[in-house]
């Protein structure tokens, strides 16, 4: 790995920090990245799914997941962690995602990790392969390609610093201030840099100088380098060593900040925690001299760092080591951005056509296409083209579950209110509003209890016990009259399809498990058309690759309710109709058929 | 700031705290007081459980940081004879060094304040040993020595055995690498006994944080009763969040002979306890001419060095320096406003000496975050309400500053000043970071 980041970097923002993602999006908008830098953001304690973003004038949306391992799940592509999280918790975010693996480089940003704690997570993600930035640190940049939250500032400030392409300047620097000033010094006296990382101010911080510098070394990009030390520690050493062993051969002009300290015993803390000098080779004048003569470029002071980078980049102009740069076109991002109200993932009128998950409506529309009402709700519903034993299964279902005759209770609602005069939709929505816990609902109550089960595996006899616990009859088990004996013909198509048509049916196996337990208490305690239709979505999403969490999240929110709506509204519609057409009166309820118990009200 | 001294006495407490959890087998009696006065020690004697101030013969020495207390003749353990000190001469002692200024043989000076006086433990050389742990590079060392006391300091490369012990050693391994490195001259009927208290003591200074601990010397004596005679300790004050039970409300002292921290210092110390922002001040020279207020830790530094080569290179001195600080993190307007009146308010205390003007240097590199304008705000109202004292001392004010919302900023500071009649030079990321102090230097 010779660059640290690419175009194509994608990273894993630990903590929505909102101000921090939209100006990495800004940034990608600008250098037109074709893929957003930020995959996925985790935000453990967030009850959201997704945090929109301003993508240049328009918006998109960045999954929210709880944990780093799930975000990761879904982004495995997403090699780069950026750890917002507080000295509090950046070890523990840190060293699950070493265990995790698949992180090329994480960044830590808090400042004030115990010390302990940062020597052993830089120490693991070391052994584990994985480059750290920081801690306490702003991060890193390779521009033009990926840029890690807040580094190079404003937008208007990246791009007056030329950090939004990349120049022939490696840089390295402990502080995130004075990047952000390297950065704008190498832009006005050369043309800016290739790659740059600010290492942190920690004591103890994963990647120094010289590590980043060996990987510059091998970056093509990278025409020379620029590092700015600090008083204390000796790392500024090792690249001396580096030089002198010719492990580094491209030039090095390097000053390191805090000659103030010679002039002060001790006592006084010049700058970051790691910026002490315990031993005269830790000063500044003493590294500057050491490393002025390893032959590196050291100016006479930090005011002069722009005359030696200048000198130096005229130099490396001239003898055709660099050459100059073609300025890219970039986009502007507006000042003024509008968010949207409402967002919509399932179709689109903008066109010529209105698309279905992006397929023209005519595309599906008739029959020479093949497709039916399962595979417009696959696209509607579920944004995914299922393959045609699951929409016919869909279609299955829909036609089962139609109608029930007139007695249910959403069916005489319907009718009651057709008879009062109101019109087909007023009389459809009282029978809907009927459906719900008790009329309907064994379907998703079915599909619940028995995945419950199934997930915990629970043997029939525990589940029963389970259930008895809950104190709720199992949804999906019981028929009036139906009995193994003289079995359900509707569950029995069901079943059948499933068998035949279903990669595996392990949900439905198990439900008749637990059936063969019911029945032999009382016969007429089968596995009934709701249950058998709330077991088959289930098995159904199980071949389709689905995790059982998103399952989870489909009963919750009511999906295979919306099965039930959509077939009994064709049922619904039916008896209204019949209504119409048989003129019939209002509807009073007979009296007699009525117990009258009424007490007069008393005081209180 | 990461790792920070703490007193002998503390962490003496500190052993005793978790002695059994550690040092089970070994016995520690832990007495010892500290004390700033002698009538304070001569009432801590009345209470139940220091009777042994009064009934042991005593040693007192200064618990103030520094070590070598012995060469600067700073502990007392006789009166006529070594182990006679009773309570009394100690509580006389005591009040005789805290009644003038001391200096110590590194130049160091101040007025003791803090004695740490504990019983007279007789023992032999032999019977002394030294023992440290401390982190060097990236890995924990542990230093053991036959002996003790100051002998040790004199021919440390021959009488001192180190064990590297990195970070992820298990304690197996650990246990191995100490026991396989004891030093051979420890006597074969203390050997056992002291590889035990390396490796618990090594465990102790691991899991309590310890930046840098040393007993020098550890006393063992008869029946495993351990005396730890002198002690230097560091914690690593990052760890405070997760050490809190543990260290229980510690202190952490000044170094002896630093000026103890001015009223203005401590309260800019305080509002950055309380803040996400980070808030520092040093004063350097009270009496200074030059004084900055710089938004950034490396900024501060890099501002630093130019002035002190500025002032030196023309005809001033590092006595120009008045004072060195940061502000960053993004600081409120109210945070910077405290910040600004503090730094003015000390500006314009005493006239230059040699009637020259002052310089303000407000600097700052460009902000990854910051906005400028609005900690410029702060500023700006200190301005408004300090703008005559600074007239008085003809302050010549110079900004430099880049970042988010700099133009308004730096337009926002130039129009207060110029409508509150005060001289000030303004430039924005197109001038060299530090080019500001050439121009005020310069002139």
């Amino acid at each position: 790995m010779n660059k640290l980041y690419t175009r194509d970097t994608q990273a894993i923002f630990w903590n929505n920090n909102k101000t921090a993602i939209q100006r990495m999006l800004d940034y990608d908008y600008t250098i037109k990245r074709e893929t957003p830098s930020v995959a996925a953001i985790v935000a453990p304690t967030s009850g959201n799914k997704f945090e929109k973003f301003f993508w240049g004038p328009d918006e998109i949306m960045v999954p929210l997941f709880k944990s780093t391992a799930d975000a990761k799940k879904a982004h495995p592509n997403a090699d780069v962690l950026l750890n917002f999280a507080s000295f509090r918790t950046a070890y523990d975010v840190t060293m699950e995602a070493v265990e995790l693996g698949g992180f090329k480089s994480i960044m830590v940003t808090a400042e004030g990790i115990p010390e302990r704690l940062a020597r052993k997570m830089n120490h693991t993600a070391r052994n584990a392969g994985v480059t750290v930035i920081g801690p306490a640190t702003v991060g890193a940049i390779a521009p033009g390609a990926f840029k890690i939250a807040n580094i190079g500032g404003t937008i208007d400030n990246i791009i007056n610093s030329k950090l939004h392409r990349a120049g022939s300047c490696g840089l390295v620097t402990r502080s995130g201030g004075l990047f952000n000033e390297l950065s704008n010094i190498i832009a006005i006296n050369a043309d800016g840099i290739a790659e740059g990382v600010a290492i942190g101010g920690d004591r103890f911080v994963g990647s120094v100088f010289i590590d980043n510098m060996l990987r510059m070394e091998k970056n093509p990009d990278v025409k020379y380098m620029v590092l700015l030390g600090e008083v204390g520690g000796t790392e500024e050493y090792k690249v001396i060593e580096a030089i002198k062993s010719g492990e580094i051969t491209k030039p090095v002009i390097a000053w390191c900040i805090g000659t103030i300290a010679k002039h002060f015993s001790s006592g006084v803390q010049f700058g970051h925690a790691g910026a002490s000098a315990n031993a005269d080779a830790e000063t500044a004048a003493a590294k500057n001299k050491a490393m002025a003569e390893a032959g590196i470029y050291v100016p006479e002071s930090f005011n002069d760092l722009p005359a030696t980078i200048n000198k130096v980049y005229n130099e490396l102009l001239a003898n055709g080591t660099i050459s100059e740069i073609q300025e890219p076109e970039i986009n502007i991002v507006p000042k003024v951005r509008r968010s949207k109200q409402f967002i919509c993932t399932i179709s689109d009128d903008r066109g010529d056509e209105a698309t279905y998950a992006g397929f023209p409506i005519s595309s599906v529309a008739t029959p020479d296409t093949g497709k039916g009402i399962g595979d417009v709700i696959s696209l509607l519903w579920f944004k995914k083209q299922y393959p045609k034993w699951a929409t016919d299964f869909i279609e299955t279902v829909l036609k089962t579950v139609a109608d029930h005759g007139p007695a249910v209770s959403g069916a005489h609602n319907c009718k009651v209110t057709a008879r009062a005069g109101k019109s087909v939709v007023e009389s459809l929505v009282t029978g809907l509003l009927t459906i719900g816990p008790r009329f309907g609902g064994a379907i998703d109550g079915a599909a619940e209890h028995f995945k419950y089960a199934d997930d915990n595996n629970l043997d029939p006899k525990a589940f029963l016990n389970h259930m008895k616990k809950l104190g709720i009859p199992i949804p999906g088990i019981g028929h009036r009259i139906k009995s193994l004996k003289n079995p359900d013909l509707r569950v029995e198509g069901l079943k059948n399809f499933a068998k035949e048509y279903f990669p595996s049916t392990p949900l439905l196996d198990y439900a008749l498990t637990v059936e063969q337990l019911t029945t032999s208490k009382k016969e007429n305690l089968i596995l009934n058309v709701d249950g058998t239709i709330g077991i088959l979505m289930v098995d159904m999403w199980r071949a389709l690759g689905y995790s059982e969490t998103e399952i989870d999240e489909f009963i919750s929110s009511g999906t295979l309710n919306a099965f039930f709506i959509v077939g009994r509204s064709i049922g619904f519609i039916g008896h209204i109709l019949d209504e119409k057409r048989l003129a019939m009166p209002m509807y009073r309820h007979p009296m007699d058929d009525i117990l009258y118990d009424v007490q007069k009200a008393e005081k209180i | 700031m990461a790792q920070k001294a703490i007193r002998e006495y503390d962490g003496k407490a500190l052993f005793s705290k978790q002695w059994e959890n550690y040092f089970s087998g070994f016995h520690y009696g832990f007495k010892s007081v500290l004390v700033t006065s002698g009538a304070e020690l001569l009432a801590k004697a009345e209470e139940h459980g220091f009777e042994w101030l009064k009934q042991e013969p005593l040693v007192a020495k200064p618990d103030m940081l520094f070590g070598k207390r012995g060469k600067n003749d700073l502990v007392l353990f006789k009166d006529k004879k070594p182990g006679d000190v009773s309570l009394e001469v100690a509580a006389k002692w005591i009040d005789e060094k805290t009644s003038h200024p001391t200096t110590l043989l590194t130049g160091q000076h101040g007025t003791l304040t803090h004695f740490i006086v504990e019983p007279f433990t007789p023992h032999t050389q032999e019977q002394e040993y030294y023992i440290s742990a401390t982190c060097v590079g990236e890995d924990d060392v542990l230093y053991m020595s036959a002996e003790g006391g100051m002998e040790v300091e004199e021919g440390w490369d021959e009488k001192v055995n180190e064990v590297v012990i990195p970070i992820d050693m298990s304690d197996a391994d650990m246990e191995h690498a100490i026991k396989a490195n004891v030093p051979s001259d420890i006597p074969a009927k203390d050997r056992e006994s002291f590889t035990s208290f390396a490796i618990a003591f090594f465990k102790f200074y691991r899991d309590m944080n310890f930046a840098y601990l040393e007993i020098n010397p550890i006393v063992m004596l008869e029946n495993n009763n351990m005396a730890i005679l002198d002690l230097v300790a560091r914690l690593d004050d990052t760890a405070g969040f997760m050490m809190k039970d543990t260290w229980g409300d510690i202190e952490y002292p000044t170094a002896f002979g630093m000026e103890d921290q001015s009223p203005e210092e401590k309260a800019i110390a305080e509002a950055d306890s309380k803040s996400g922002a980070s808030l520092k001040l040093t004063i350097l020279n009270p009496m200074g001419r030059v004084w900055t207020m710089v938004a950034g830790g490396g900024a501060s530094v890099v501002y630093a060095d130019t002035i002190a080569d500025f002032a030196e290179a023309n005809g001033g001195s590092i006595a120009d320096l008045a004072n060195y600080g940061e502000y960053s993190g993004g600081p409120t307007t109210g945070e910077t406003k405290f910040y600004a009146d503090t730094v003015i308010d000390l500006m314009t205390r005493h006239k230059d000496p040699k009637g020259e003007d002052k310089v303000l240097i407000i600097g700052g590199a460009i902000a990854n975050f910051t906005d400028v304008a609005k900690t410029f705000t702060g500023i700006i109202q200190s301005f408004e309400e300090n703008a005559e004292k600074m007239k008085e001392h003809n302050t010549k004010i110079y900004v430099r500053r880049g970042g988010p919302n700099y133009e308004k900023g730096l337009k926002d500071i130039k129009e207060a000043a110029d409508r509150l009649g005060l001289y000030i030079e303004v430039y924005g990321p197109e001038t060299h970071v530090t080019d500001i102090v050439r121009m005020a230097l310069e002139k």
